[in-house]
C-alpha cells in the first residue's frame, strides 16, 4: 500500500467503507430472510449482496486484511452461483451467508485473530451447497435482441434477462432522455415508479449529443404487465417503449409484446448499427424534456467524517462557550460602569454572539447524531442467530428506529443490547414446545421500542417469555454468597430483580458464542452507567420481562446546574435534575438509618454530598439549605447543598487517567475563569447511596 | 502532467488507487463515483488514462466502455479495467469492447504501475 498521508486516508476510508458494507450486507440478508419466508427470491438483493462482498474482497486484499479477503472470496463464489441461478436460495444457504457476514465483522476488527473463523470448514460447507445445474437452452437466441446490446451486458444482467424471458415475462426497451446533472435522481424516480411490478435489467447510455447537457438512456425492463400499464406507471409520455419480440413472428407468445409502437420502430437501431441508438435523431432531441424540476443530487450529498474530527470541533465549541461566559461577565461590568450606550451595545453584540454560538453547538451535536436503526439492525442479526442456536422462534418488532443518539453512544450500546437480547432468548423465552403447552403462540415476540424523552433516549426491550421469579433470584444470590439470607429477605420485589445486575450473579451459561467473553448483566449495567444512563428491569412471571435503558442523547455538551458544597463549586447535568428547592429543616426524618424528607406526600431519600465525598468543613457551621432532586431511570435522590449558583452549558472533560476511577464524578469543566468544577455522575451517586454500600467515596485529593 | 480519471463506486478503492498513482509520479487524479458521474465529466474534460471498475450499479463498466469508445473525446484514451478473477467472461467482453488492459483486484502498487505502462503502450500501438 502507498505510504504517507494519502495511504492513511485510504486506510481510514477502507475501514469506514468496510464497516458500512458489512452493515449493509447484514441488512440485505435480513431482507432476504423475510422474503424467503414469503416465498420470494429477491434477485436484486442477491446481486447487491454479491456486489458488496465482491467490493469487500477487493478492498481487503489491497489493504492487507488477508483473512477477510479469503473469507469474502468464499462467500463471493457462493453469491455468484446464487445470482446466476446455479444454486437455489434456501434457508440453509441463508444460514451460511449469515455466518459468513458475521465472521467479516470479527475479521475486520481483529485481522490477526486466526481463530476468528474456521475458513476450511466454512469453505467445505459452501461447496456442499453448490450443486451446479446443467446448462439449459439459450433462450436469448429466440428473441430479437441487438447483439451489440448483448455485448455490453454483464454475466449477471444476461442471466436476469434469460431468466425473465424463460419465465414468460415480457422484456421492454425503454428509451428516455434525461438531463445529465439530475440523471441520478431522475432514474431513481423511474425506478421507484416501476419497482413493484418490473425489474430493471440494465441501463445503457446512448452516444448521441456527446457534450450536451442531456443523454438518452436505454433500459431493459422485464414485467408481467401489458405495455399500457407500464406506460401509465412510467408517466413519461415522451419516452419510447417497445417490447423485445420473438424471432418467429408466428409464435403467439408473448401476447402483450406483439405490437411495437411506431416511435420505437423508427428509433430502433438495426443490428448493423454499432450498438444502441447512435443516431443524433432530431425528433428525439426535440421530444426531450429533461427533469429540470429535480435538482437534488443524492449520491453526492453525504460526507463521511471521522468522529475524532467532530470531537475536536466540539472541544473548540466548548472553549468558545467558556470564552463567551467570560465575555458575559465583562459585559456586565461594562454595563455597570461605562456610559449607558456603550454597555447596551456590548450587551446586544454579546446576545447575538450567544445566539449564533448556540446554533453552532446544535449543529455540531446534530452531525454526531445517528438513528438507532443502525444499532437495531445489529440486534436483528444477533437475535436471528441466537434464536436458531436455541431452536426457538422469535419475532422481532421494532418501533422508533428513527430515534437519534450520539454516534459514540450508539457504538457503546451495541454490546449491552446484544447481551440483553441473548439473555432474553437464553433465559426468558421458553422452548417452543413449552410455549404451546402454556397456551402461548409458538413464535415468541421481542419488542424493541425507542423514543426520546426530554434530553434522554429510552430504549425498551420486552419479551413475552416466562418472566423472572424473584424467589429464584433470592435463592441464587444467597447460594452464590452475594447476599446474606437476612439481607436477601429484606429486599423488595423490585430490588430483587435488580440483583441480576450485580457482579458475579450471571450464571455460567452466559459464556456464549456471541461474546465469547462470558460477561453478564453486570457489565451491561456498568457500560450503561458509564454513559450516564440507567437500566431498569420489570418482570412478571409467565408474562414476560422488560428491560428499560435510559440514556442521555449526547455526552459532549450539557446544560448543568451549579451549586456549592463546603465552599466548593460542583455541577450536575440539568437533564437529571427534577427540581431544586429550599430544604425545610423541620421535615427531615430518619428512616432505617437513612435521612429522608417528605416531599408532597412521597418520601425522598437524602444524600449529604459533604459526607459522601468526605469534604473537610472549611467553613464552620455551613448549612445545607437546599435540596436538588435528581432522577435517573425510576430512582430519585435529594442532594443537600449549601448554595445554588445558576445554570450553564458546560463541556465535560475527562479527569485524566489517575482519577477516572473516582466514582460519583464523571469529569471536570472549566467555567472560563480558571475555576475547575467537578461534574457529578448522577447515576453512580444514586447507585452508591441507595444501595448504601459501606465504603464512602473519597474525594480528598481530587479538587 | 498525466490526467487520470478513476471510475469506481467504492470510495476506498478510489482512495487506494489515488494514493498509489500519486506515489508513482506527478498525476492529476479525478474521481467519478458512478457511471453517471463519468457521463457528466467525460464529454467536458480530456484525460490521458481512464481506470474503470466493471462491477458498478446502474450503468456497468462494460456499458461505460462501449460509450467511451464511441465518444469523440475518449475514443483512443488508454483504458484500464479493474475487475476480479470471478468475472472472467466480463473481463474478456471488456477487452472486446475496447479496453486496453485489465488488473485484477486486489493488486499492488507495482502491478498497477505495470498495467498502466502496458495499456499506454497497447493504445499507442492501436492508434
Amino acid at each position: 500500500m502507498a505510504q504517507g498521508k494519502d495511504g492513511d486516508r485510504a486506510r481510514e476510508e477502507f475501514l469506514a467503507e468496510s464497516q458500512e458494507l458489512i452493515e449493509t450486507l447484514s441488512r440485505d440478508l435480513l431482507l432476504l430472510d423475510s422474503a424467503l419466508k414469503l416465498g420470494h427470491r429477491n434477485p436484486e438483493t442477491v446481486n447487491d449482496l454479491f456486489r458488496g462482498v465482491h467490493t469487500l474482497k477487493g478492498l481487503s486484499g489491497m489493504f492487507g486484511f488477508d483473512a477477510l479477503g479469503r473469507m469474502s472470496h468464499v462467500l463471493e463464489d457462493l453469491l455468484e452461483n446464487l445470482r446466476l441461478g446455479r444454486i437455489e436460495m434456501s434457508q440453509q444457504v441463508l444460514d451460511v451467508l449469515f455466518e459468513g457476514v458475521e465472521s467479516f465483522q470479527r475479521l475486520l476488527s481483529e485481522p490477526g485473530d486466526a481463530a476468528a473463523c474456521d475458513l476450511e470448514s466454512f469453505t467445505e460447507r459452501v461447496h456442499s451447497l453448490a450443486r451446479a445445474k446443467s446448462a439449459t437452452h439459450n433462450v436469448l437466441s429466440d428473441y430479437e435482441l441487438d447483439p451489440n446490446m448483448l455485448g455490453v451486458l454483464t454475466e449477471y444482467e444476461e442471466h436476469r434477462l434469460r431468466t425473465n424471458l424463460e419465465q414468460g415475462l415480457t422484456v421492454f426497451r425503454l428509451r428516455v432522455r434525461l438531463a445529465l446533472d439530475v440523471i441520478d435522481t431522475a432514474l431513481d424516480q423511474l425506478k421507484e415508479r416501476v419497482k413493484n411490478f418490473a425489474e430493471i435489467i440494465t441501463y445503457l447510455p446512448s452516444m448521441d449529443g456527446g457534450g450536451g447537457d442531456s443523454i438518452e438512456i436505454e433500459m431493459l425492463l422485464a414485467t408481467k404487465k401489458p405495455e399500457s400499464e407500464l406506460r401509465a406507471a412510467l408517466n413519461r409520455p415522451e419516452a419510447s417503449l417497445s417490447a423485445v419480440l420473438r424471432r418467429r413472428l408466428a409464435d403467439p407468445q408473448p401476447s402483450a409484446a406483439t405490437k411495437q409502437s411506431p416511435v420505437a420502430q423508427a428509433a430502433a437501431p438495426t443490428a448493423a448499427t454499432p450498438s444502441l441508438p447512435v443516431r443524433s435523431d432530431q425528433s428525439l432531441v426535440k421530444r426531450a424534456t429533461p427533469d429540470v424540476e429535480v435538482s437534488l443530487r443524492s449520491l453526492t450529498s453525504v460526507v463521511r467524517v471521522d468522529i475524532r474530527k467532530l470531537d475536536h470541533l466540539m472541544n473548540v465549541v466548548g472553549e468558545l462557550g467558556t470564552v463567551r461566559a467570560a465575555l458575559a461577565r465583562l459585559v456586565e461590568r461594562l454595563r455597570a460602569g461605562a456610559p449607558h450606550a456603550l454597555g447596551s451595545e456590548a450587551h446586544r453584540i454579546h446576545r447575538a454572539f450567544q445566539r449564533h454560538l448556540a446554533e453552532v453547538q446544535d449543529g455540531v451535536l446534530d452531525i454526531r447524531m445517528v438513528p438507532l436503526s443502525q444499532l437495531f439492525d445489529k440486534v436483528a442479526v444477533i437475535l436471528r442467530q441466537v434464536a436458531r442456536e436455541q431452536r426457538k422462534e422469535v419475532r422481532l418488532v421494532i418501533t422508533g428506529a428513527e430515534t437519534e443518539v450520539d454516534k459514540l453512544i450508539a457504538e457503546e450500546l451495541a454490546d449491552p443490547m446484544m447481551h440483553i437480547v441473548r439473555n432474553a432468548v437464553d433465559h426468558g423465552i421458553e422452548p417452543t414446545d413449552l410455549r404451546g403447552q402454556v397456551g402461548k403462540s409458538v413464535a415468541a415476540t421481542l419488542t424493541v421500542n425507542a423514543y426520546q424523552k426530554g434530553n434522554h433516549v429510552v430504549i425498551e426491550l420486552s419479551d413475552d417469555g416466562r418472566g423472572i421469579d424473584p424467589h429464584v433470584i433470592r435463592e441464587a444470590a444467597v447460594r452464590k454468597g452475594l447476599l446474606t439470607e437476612q439481607a436477601a429477605g429484606d429486599l423488595s420485589r423490585e430490588e430483587l430483580l435488580n440483583v441480576i445486575f450485580m457482579p458475579g450473579f450471571s450464571t455460567a451459561r452466559a459464556v456464549t458464542d456471541i461474546s465469547g467473553r462470558g460477561v453478564g448483566m453486570d457489565v451491561v449495567k456498568t457500560n450503561i452507567t458509564r454513559l450516564g444512563g440507567a437500566v431498569d428491569i420489570e418482570s412478571e412471571i409467565s408474562v414476560g420481562t422488560k428491560v428499560t435503558i435510559t440514556l442521555p442523547i449526547t455526552l459532549a455538551i450539557i446544560s448543568a446546574l451549579l451549586f456549592e458544597v463546603r465552599g466548593r463549586l460542583f455541577a450536575i447535568p440539568l437533564a437529571v435534575v427534577q427540581e431544586a428547592l429550599r430544604l425545610p429543616g423541620t421535615a427531615l426524618r430518619n428512616v432505617d438509618g437513612r435521612e429522608v424528607v417528605t416531599l408532597r406526600g412521597t418520601t425522598l431519600p437524602l444524600c449529604r454530598l459533604a459526607q459522601l465525598f468526605r469534604l473537610q468543613d472549611t467553613r464552620q457551621a455551613a448549612h445545607e439549605n437546599f435540596v436538588i432532586v435528581i432522577t435517573v431511570g425510576n430512582r430519585r435522590l435529594g442532594l443537600c447543598v449549601e448554595r445554588l449558583c445558576g445554570q450553564q452549558d458546560i463541556v465535560i472533560k475527562g479527569l485524566g487517567r489517575s482519577l477516572t476511577q473516582v466514582q460519583g464524578i464523571s469529569g471536570a469543566t472549566d467555567l472560563g475563569d480558571q475555576q475547575l468544577v467537578l461534574v457529578l455522575d448522577a447515576a453512580s451517586i444514586i447507585e452508591e447511596v441507595l444501595l448504601a454500600r459501606a465504603n464512602p467515596l473519597v474525594l480528598g485529593a481530587a479538587s | 502532467m498525466q490526467r487520470v480519471l478513476i471510475i469506481d463506486d467504492s470510495s476506498a478503492t478510489r482512495a487506494y488507487i489515488r494514493a498509489a498513482l500519486e506515489s508513482m509520479s506527478e498525476m492529476q487524479v479525478s474521481e467519478a463515483a458512478s457511471g453517471f458521474d463519468a457521463l457528466r465529466v467525460l464529454p467536458r474534460e480530456r484525460f490521458d488514462l481512464l481506470i474503470v471498475d466493471i462491477n458498478m450499479p446502474n450503468i456497468n463498466g462494460l456499458e461505460l466502455i462501449s460509450f467511451i469508445r464511441r465518444s469523440e473525446t475518449h475514443r483512443e484514451t488508454p483504458l484500464l479495467i479493474i475487475s476480479t478473477e470471478a468475472s472472467e467472461r466480463d473481463r474478456s467482453r471488456a477487452m472486446t469492447l475496447g479496453a486496453n488492459g485489465y488488473l485484477a483486484k486486489p493488486f499492488t502498487v507495482e502491478a498497477l504501475a505495470a498495467a498502466i505502462s502496458g495499456v499506454s503502450k497497447a493504445s499507442g500501438e492501436g492508434a
